[in-house]
């Protein structure tokens, strides 16, 4: 790679990265033909490796793949649908932003709020819990979704004891089960994993330890600054060439073996894992955050009755709304990438879009597209 | 987004702190936080949580990085989705709750 590309890259310390990236190039000199593949599993990842344009100085050797990190692209549609269904109830419905436009079935929270439902956008859980006490004659339903990281928040905020109108509808996830199911997968390419830093500032990395060695692929914690990439992938790399299936932190300013404490405790205070569907994915095992029944009396699952569906395991079925053509499940578990969809930029855009992937600023088809289709340069 | 916002801490009363966030100060919680803070302490901030207090020495590196988004995204052309998902922090607007 010519050095002015290099050069055209932000990074604070070029002679370091340039190190780190002959590094890489020498590592996976003779796996041209088989590129180390590496998974991260976070949407804030592949927005810094597109803006950065990394995926253009990295060697041939090496591919570096999202896998489910995206917490609005694995919402199932029945619980958007169930969501939809509350608003025509009566029942206010607080949600992320990004979620309400995602297609349900046939209607998405947008559609509900165009046709008069109340849909209301927060920022966090606080603020749902505020617009809750301010009408406390109606119920309100806070639409949770978000990976462990939000789900402690909404945890704080049940502990904290809500209003009597305010109820949790909980699509929290939890994402370790999401990237076993990834690393079990038998034509999986994958071959380490790059877990969220500051996801690991919550978690620690101390659980990612027997992950490691049942899967025999190494797990690697990173930051999210250039140069914290860069190094994160070196170790990577080093450790699956040299079959070294470990956990390693190259984000120890952030995060620790065992975590945050405080926040972890409150997150299993309030919260039980329970088997749910993926979008686009599948049903998993213990990997929906759920309330458990000490808190049923904010259980929206309990207090309007929203069943809990499942899909049957075909991605099809699993996104009613898509056409057979779209790779949304592929590109979920990293099969695929974005233009590798004949949909993607042409019948899927941010404007209409297609998959929920393409909707959330998280999502790989959303980053992709925003940073000109193909993010192999940065801006 | 899940990067978090850097503040400083501006006022605590209980769990319940005032943080200021390059110029525009927001209420945080506290009781998430891996550390006690006081009022000068920076706390990384997650949709209305502080989930984590930044240690003295490494405050300035970490404000760096924000800086430099902010930059781009007062440039405004909407682009850099970065830089729009930590103004959306900002403002108090953004997000998939990640």
């Amino acid at each position: 790679m010519s050095a002015p590309q290099v050069d055209r890259l932000q990074f604070r310390d070029p002679v370091r990265a340039r190190a780190l990236l002959d590094r890489l190039r020498a590592l996976t000199a003779d796996r041209v033909d088989r590129p180390v593949t590496l998974m991260h599993v976070c949407g804030t990842h592949e927005q810094a490796i597109a803006r950065f344009g990394l995926r253009s100085v990295l060697p041939p050797g090496l591919d570096l793949v999202m896998g489910p990190g995206c917490p609005v692209c694995v919402t199932s549609a029945a619980e958007i649908d169930a969501a939809v269904d509350l608003t025509r109830r009566g029942v206010r419905v607080a949600t992320y932003g990004d979620m309400i436009r995602v297609p349900g079935t046939t209607l998405s929270l947008a559609d509900a709020q165009a046709e008069g439902g109340r849909v209301e956008l927060v920022y966090g859980v606080d603020q749902a819990v505020e617009l809750a006490r301010a009408e406390p004659e109606t119920p309100l339903v806070f639409f949770a979704t978000g990976f462990e990281t939000t789900a402690v928040t909404t945890a704080a905020a049940l502990l904290a004891g809500p209003p009597d109108n305010f109820f949790v509808y909980s699509a929290h996830k939890y994402v370790p089960p999401a990237m076993e199911v990834v690393a079990a997968m038998p034509d999986t390419r994958v071959e380490g994993f790059l877990a969220a830093g500051h996801a690991a500032t919550i978690t620690g990395f101390d659980l990612f330890e027997p992950m490691a060695r049942a899967w025999g692929k190494p797990i690697v914690i990173m930051g999210f600054e250039p140069l914290d990439i860069l190094a994160a992938l070196v170790r990577a790399v080093e450790l699956v060439i040299s079959g070294t299936p470990t956990v390693e932190n190259l984000f120890p300013r952030c995060v620790t073996g065992p975590g945050n404490g405080r926040a972890l405790g409150a997150l299993w205070q309030v919260f039980e894992l329970t088997r749910g569907h993926w979008r686009g994915i599948a049903d998993l095992d213990a990997a929906d955050l759920d309330l458990r029944p000490e808190f049923a009396r904010w259980d929206a699952r309990v207090r309007f009755d929203l069943p809990r569906q499942l899909g049957d395991g075909d991605d099809t079925a699993a996104c009613p709304v898509c056409p057979p053509q779209q790779r949304c499940g592929d590109i979920l578990v990293g099969n695929a990438r974005p233009d590798d969809c004949p949909l993607f930029g042409r019948a899927c855009t941010p404007d209409s879009p297609v998959g929920a992937s393409m909707v959330s600023s998280e999502g790989m088809c959303r980053i992709w597209f925003q940073y000109g289709g193909r993010p192999e340069l940065g801006p | 987004m899940c990067l978090g916002v850097p503040g400083k801490v501006v006022s605590v009363d209980g769990f319940i702190a005032q943080v200021d966030f390059w110029g525009v100060t927001r209420q945080v919680r506290l009781e998430l936080c891996d550390a006690d803070v006081e009022v000068g302490d920076y706390v990384l901030n997650h949709v209305g949580y502080a989930i984590r207090r930044i240690p003295p020495e490494e405050v300035e590196e970490t404000l760096a990085l924000y800086d430099e988004l902010l930059e781009a995204a007062a440039k405004g052309d909407g682009v850099d989705l970065l830089a729009a998902d930590m103004r959306g922090e900002l403002d108090a607007t953004g997000g998939g709750g990640s």
